[in-house]
């Protein structure tokens, strides 16, 4: 034990071992020379590899510069994050009936929602974008009245009703939905069956408990694949080329059509991928600490919230007054 | 179920005045037979205590009580009505989930593992049935939950998640999430199984205390101790049969089959 202690050891390691009582441990730190090497290796290629393509005469850095901000660009991501978050937004819906069918005693609700899903996970997306493209081709109209009769509400042109845009839209939406509603029954299996029981015990009918108990603890289980599924989504929007809604990736093509600088508009794209995907990761992380409330010990304080504190200690911003709380479990 | 015969009026309970009759239920799991007609009644204000070794049936028995098991054979009447099956023009229909529902409300079940709701905080537990199933107006549910809490001596932890309790803590709140429905039985499937032996004693005072208010109690447990001083019946169950029951004096003291004698050796 102590009475190991190197014999020579450094002033410092002499002071801890005078310091330290006669039974602990006083070890030298086990060193890893390796971690040193492959840091080194691949620090080396990154830095080259980044020198290679900042000093490559075939890419115009002007380019990506010129038109990283460009207005036909920055219209065009915001259409990609408009698409991204309704297509999230109704599909979770969505995805969140197919999972409650899915989990049914229904024999029918339980059929049709594997038939859903069975659909639209078995074809590729970007066959189902193309379809929804086409539908003017199947449907020339589409009507609302009562079928096998001549009686008819209203009836519009499929392509004046369902545009590019809404097409796209509609194939992301419903192709993901397959997806969201297997993450989501996923989670709500994960949920303890006795917390239905508990649920049933104390009266709780079946839609109070899967809304009040089963999926808010489900949710915790089920943001870190959604947040996975919009990311993705947000890129999934680049397949939308194929039937020219105007997103970025499509307007990126369109001017490299035009000015033939293809890799350099890639990058552009790429690099409002990049941004927009990092951006995305922030909400789950608040997502989860608000889902994961009540799970394990007391929570630790949010970035911003250790920013503040830090900003505080400095005296950059104001101490902030002591919080009166109220005694825990007190009469109200 | 189809066991379930039409002719038969459901009468005997308030013959008896019994709070809840079980006749001659029946239970399986596929092929085996976890409950071989138990026949049995408790009184209002009666404590009962179940025993019997793992498998005699004693947990399923409780949970047919309250529906959250069907029975195969037999039937089971809570305050004079059949549990999970109502009767109409003399006969008998499955219940929807409606009325399943508003039966269990009047039956409270505290369970070995808690089942605390984990995302909700103590207080809220206990506040969630009250406001989501009876609509009773949330100050009001407030109010009496904090009541309750006092009454299992956890005010100070109103605001605490269930993870951050103790397992005896945990099923003192149970206790008071189960008491806010008001119910006139509470069912305890083995209520301090799950503990460690130093908390086990907060969570029976709770339940001692019940029983010294009138509650009517049906306790599946392992404490004999608890059994002889609190309970008025005790049953001794084992393969599917009561195989002995009567008073503690008799069935804990004086057993008289030889299977109550061996499980009383063995616990005891």
């Amino acid at each position: 034990m102590s009475s190991a202690a190197p014999t020579a050891p450094t002033s410092r390691r002499a002071a801890a071992v005078a310091s330290a009582p006669d039974d602990d441990v006083v070890a030298i730190p086990l060193r890893h020379p390796w971690r040193w090497v492959v840091a080194t290796v691949l620090g080396l290629s990154l830095v080259w590899l980044i020198y290679s393509m900042w000093t490559n005469p075939n890419i115009s850095h002007q380019t990506v510069t010129k038109y990283l901000f460009n207005p036909r660009i920055v219209n065009g991501v915001l259409l990609s994050i408009l698409i991204t978050v309704i297509a999230m937004l109704v599909s979770t819906v969505l995805g969140v009936f197919l999972a409650i069918m899915r989990l049914a005693h229904n024999p029918v609700m339980n059929f049709f929602a594997w038939l859903y899903v069975w659909v639209f996970r078995g074809t590729p997306l970007l066959i189902q974008i193309v379809f929804w493209g086409y539908l003017g081709l199947l449907y020339q109209q589409i009507t609302l009245g009562v079928p096998f009769t001549d009686f008819t509400v209203f009836s519009v042109d499929t392509n004046t009703l369902v545009p590019a845009f809404t097409a796209g839209l509609l194939a992301l939406t419903l192709n993901q939905a397959a997806y969201s509603a297997e993450i989501i029954r996923g989670g709500m299996l994960s949920v303890d069956p006795g917390q239905t029981e508990a649920a049933a015990s104390l009266g709780m009918s079946p839609a109070y408990t899967l809304f009040k108990v089963i999926l808010p603890q489900a949710t915790r289980v089920i943001i870190p694949p959604m947040g996975n599924e919009t990311i993705s989504m947000l890129k999934q929007t680049s397949l939308l080329s194929v039937i020219a809604v105007l997103e970025v990736y499509t307007v990126a093509t369109q001017i490299s059509s035009q000015n033939l600088r293809q890799v350099e508009l890639l990058l552009v794209v790429s690099c409002w991928y990049l941004f927009l995907t990092s951006v995305l990761s922030v909400p789950q992380y608040y997502l989860e600490r608000h889902f994961g409330r009540g799970n394990g010990a007391a929570q630790a304080p949010t970035p911003l919230g250790r920013l503040a504190a830090l900003l505080r200690r400095a005296g950059v911003l104001k101490a902030r007054p002591a919080v009166v709380r109220p005694t825990e479990g007190g009469q109200p | 179920m189809n066991a379930l015969t039409v002719t038969e009026p459901v009468l005997d309970a308030v013959q008896t005045g019994a709070l809840v009759q079980a006749r001659n239920v029946r239970k399986s799991y596929g092929h085996v037979e976890v409950l071989k007609g138990i026949t049995l009644s408790v009184k209002q204000g009666e404590v009962m205590c179940l025993l019997g070794p793992s498998g005699s049936g004693k947990s399923t028995f409780l949970r047919c009580i309250n529906h959250l098991e069907s029975i195969d054979g037999g039937r089971i009447i809570v305050d004079e009505e059949l549990v999970g099956y109502a009767q109409r023009h003399g006969r008998i229909y499955e219940m929807n989930a409606r009325e399943v529902s508003r039966q269990r409300s009047g039956i409270g079940m505290v369970f070995q593992r808690f089942n605390l709701f984990p995302h909700m905080t103590a207080l809220e537990n206990i506040m969630a049935a009250p406001v989501g199933v009876k609509k009773v107006e949330r100050n009001a549910a407030k109010t009496r939950a904090l009541e309750l809490l006092d009454r299992v001596g956890l005010s100070h932890v109103a605001q605490h998640y269930p993870a951050q309790l103790s397992g005896g803590q945990q099923q003192r709140v149970a206790i008071a999430r189960a008491l806010a429905m008001e119910p006139q039985l509470l069912l305890f499937d083995e209520p301090t199984s799950a503990l460690d032996p130093e908390l086990v004693g907060d969570v029976l005072e709770v339940m001692r205390q019940l029983a010294a208010d009138g509650m009517t109690m049906i306790v599946v447990t392992h404490e004999i101790g608890f059994a002889r001083s609190v309970a008025d019946t005790v049953v001794f169950m084992d393969g599917g049969v009561v195989v002995e029951a009567g008073p503690p004096a008799e069935v804990l003291d004086d057993p008289q089959n030889p299977r109550t004698v061996a499980f009383l050796n063995s616990v005891m």
